[in-house]
């Protein structure tokens, strides 16, 4: 797995609440068997119109916000348990997804594949939002092992949370098999003592 | 101090607990599909493992199967594809494979209970958000990603946070016409679908005992819509008197044994849950979805709630959904055409759904403005129905009767709804584009779409029972 320390970028800003994982990579591209090109089909629906024309109403169509980080709304991420999601984020650029609530699954996908998800505060969100919409250029200070996110221009910051094993796990690039394979033994104990 | 069912299964579970990482919980029953899992074995390959228990592992093709002519070659190619590649990988891995042509092939959120393997107390996953499904037994079951469909290949665990606990009662009796579904989608609208992210979810009282296993399956089926990881029923007779007999459910000696564990699974009295929610069942009407998410619901007499009433924030996704919708603020649902009717899924495919179905349609003819897809959740549901002439009802009628599959809940395969039209849906999920690009999904319980698929539009199903 990728590891991941820091990282300072502009953002997408995604101001829509409940976006499920059916919108960031629609069931029909499902179908192949690899990890790899998912990002060209993330948001297909709302990037793209019938006829594969991108949308230039759409945020990410739009050459004005660009970077590695995607801020979206309440609830990112909830619905269906498809990987392809996560997958389809790391694999368009994005390597943070901030968002005041983050679903399940989703956010344990996300933490599997080396991209981290934020969640900040309700009144934090909307301060990115407001700040990015003033000015697209304005960049945002990721820091892992400090565990805080900045907006660089304002210096507002907030410490956010995260497992401390999963911490490490990606300031380290490990995963969770090479972990649990470790415990193998005692695996195998639980097995015969039940 | 009591330990809540769901603390009860998760302790007993609980391989390694160390500070400052999630517990490493032993998985009982890992039941995979063709989408989730390319990537997962491919994983395996890469670091040279075997699947560390592949008798505990079963296999179905379902999410992109095609719903007619399931005796010829999958004519998509790229289906085809994913599915030969479930059959090579499951021949490779030495897993069960219940593929297309096999008896008991079928949705594996339908198949896990009809055959036995689901059983109260096991912890089970599968690549399905729907596996919260199984809960209905008593069990800890959750839907879980690829990266962790490969750990639980390699090592039939899985590192886990111990979730939240959460009890949600509903109490009294359900009105007639009203149904499992129409108390899901009651809570889920009440709550909203972020509302259980977080915990583990109990279904109690009077009004969730009186109902059949089916009914049981279809409120766990929708925990996952509220943002839950799962939902659970401590089992009781019913639950038994459903698994005696089943292909894999334990017999003789092994059934009485079981049997004194499974009696042993309920809450404690003085069990503390993190957060309690009751309802009066006597509150619940017939519901369906106006938007673009399952929280998004409201009784079918009722107005669809203005944009003005929503938190500030919140109001252009709220406008953005019902623009969606082609719906206004503060219109009626009645009375609206629909364009088709999908009665399947692993919330509602079972044979109690069909049964309820035919019998309502029995004698009554499908409106013209509609089409209707009714796809069976298994082999043996869709035996069961000819059994019983429910597929002979169902062709007078006018309606297909399909062939086993997720289907039209996802839109994988070529059952799709065009862009624009309205389905009336027995399933889950009424995103963006669900059901196909630009689709409208309104979800209802089997009932409710069997109405709609009379009459050609959305009535109160208590008017016609």
């Amino acid at each position: 797995m990728k590891k991941f320390e820091k990282l300072n970028s502009t953002v997408v800003p995604l101001p829509i609440e409940n976006i499920d994982t059916d919108q960031i990579i629609p069931a029909r591209f499902l179908k192949a068997t690899t990890r790899e090109g998912f990002g060209n089909n993330l948001f297909r629906d709302w990037r793209f119109d019938s006829n594969d024309q991108p949308k230039a109403d759409f945020v990410m169509n739009d050459p004005t916000y660009q970077g590695k980080i995607l801020v979206a709304g309440k609830n990112f991420g909830c619905g269906s348990s498809r990987e392809h999601a996560a997958w389809a984020i790391q694999d368009y650029g994005f390597d943070v997804v901030v968002s005041s609530f983050f679903a399940d699954i989703f956010k344990g996908n996300a933490l599997n594949n080396g991209v981290l998800p934020i969640t900040v505060p309700e009144d934090f969100l909307e301060k990115i939002f407001e700040k990015v919409f003033e000015n697209p250029e304005t960049a945002i200070e990721v820091d892992l092992e400090n565990q805080t996110i900045k907006i660089a221009e304002t210096g507002e910051s907030y410490a956010f949370e995260i497992n401390p094993y999963k911490k490490s796990c990606l300031i380290n690039g490990y995963d969770d098999i090479d972990f649990i394979l470790s415990h193998k033994a005692e695996i195998e104990a639980f097995e015969q003592n039940r | 101090m009591g330990k809540t069912l769901v603390e009860k299964i998760w302790d007993a579970h609980v391989v390694k607990r160390q500070e400052g990482f999630p517990d490493m919980l032993y998985i009982d029953t890992h039941l995979i599909h063709e989408v989730t899992s390319p990537q997962a074995f491919d994983g395996l390959r890469k670091r040279g493992l075997p699947v560390f228990r592949p008798q505990q592992t079963v296999a179905t093709a379902d999410h992109n199967v095609p719903t007619l002519n399931q005796h010829l070659p999958i004519q998509e190619e790229l289906s085809r594809y994913q599915v030969d590649m479930l059959t090579k990988n499951c021949k490779e891995f030495g897993i069960e494979l219940y593929g297309l042509g096999h008896p008991y092939q079928g949705i594996v959120h339908v198949i896990g209970p009809e055959l036995g393997i689901t059983l109260p107390g096991k912890t089970m996953v599968c690549g399905d958000s729907h596996t919260s499904t199984h809960g209905a037994f008593g069990a800890i079951a959750f839907g879980i990603g690829t990266s962790q469909v490969e750990q639980v290949f390699a090592t039939q665990c899985l590192l886990q946070q111990k979730p939240k606990t959460m009890k949600i009662e509903v109490n009294g009796e359900l009105g007639n016409g009203v149904g499992a579904k129409d108390i899901i989608l009651y809570i889920i609208s009440k709550i909203s679908a972020a509302g259980g992210t977080g915990y583990f979810v109990e279904y109690a009282g009077s009004a969730i005992r009186s109902l059949s296993m089916e009914g049981r399956m279809t409120i766990c089926n929708m925990s996952i819509e509220m943002g839950a990881r799962g939902g659970l029923i401590a089992p009781d007779q019913t639950t038994f008197d459903y698994i005696e007999g089943r292909e894999f459910a334990p017999k003789g000696e092994q059934w009485d044994q079981a049997l004194a564990y499974w009696k042993t699974l309920y809450s404690d009295e003085d069990a503390v849950f993190d957060e309690v929610l009751t309802f009066d069942a006597a509150d619940i009407q017939p519901m369906i979805t106006y938007g673009t998410n399952p929280g998004m619901g409201i009784g079918i007499t009722e107005e669809i709630p203005t944009t003005e009433s929503q938190p500030e924030n919140e109001r252009p996704s709220y406008q953005k959904a019902l623009d969606y919708m082609g719906f206004h603020d503060g219109e009626g649902v009645l009375g609206k055409p629909v364009d088709y009717v999908f009665i399947g899924s692993c919330t509602n495919s079972r044979i109690e759904d069909l049964r309820q179905v035919a019998a309502f349609v029995k004698g009554k003819q499908k409106a013209d403005n509609v089409e209707v897809w009714i796809v069976p959740g298994s082999k043996q549901v869709e035996a069961q129905a000819k059994q019983e002439g429910i597929d002979k009802v169902f062709e007078e009628a006018g309606f297909m009767l399909r062939e086993p599959g997720c289907s039209a809940c996802l839109g994988m395969n070529e059952d799709k709804i065009p862009a624009g039209k309205y389905c009336v849906s027995t399933s889950n999920r009424n995103f963006e584009g669900r059901q196909g690009p630009n689709a409208r999904t309104m979800l209802v319980s089997p009932l409710t779409a069997a109405a709609a698929a009379v009459t050609g539009k959305i009535v109160d199903v208590r008017e016609l029972v």
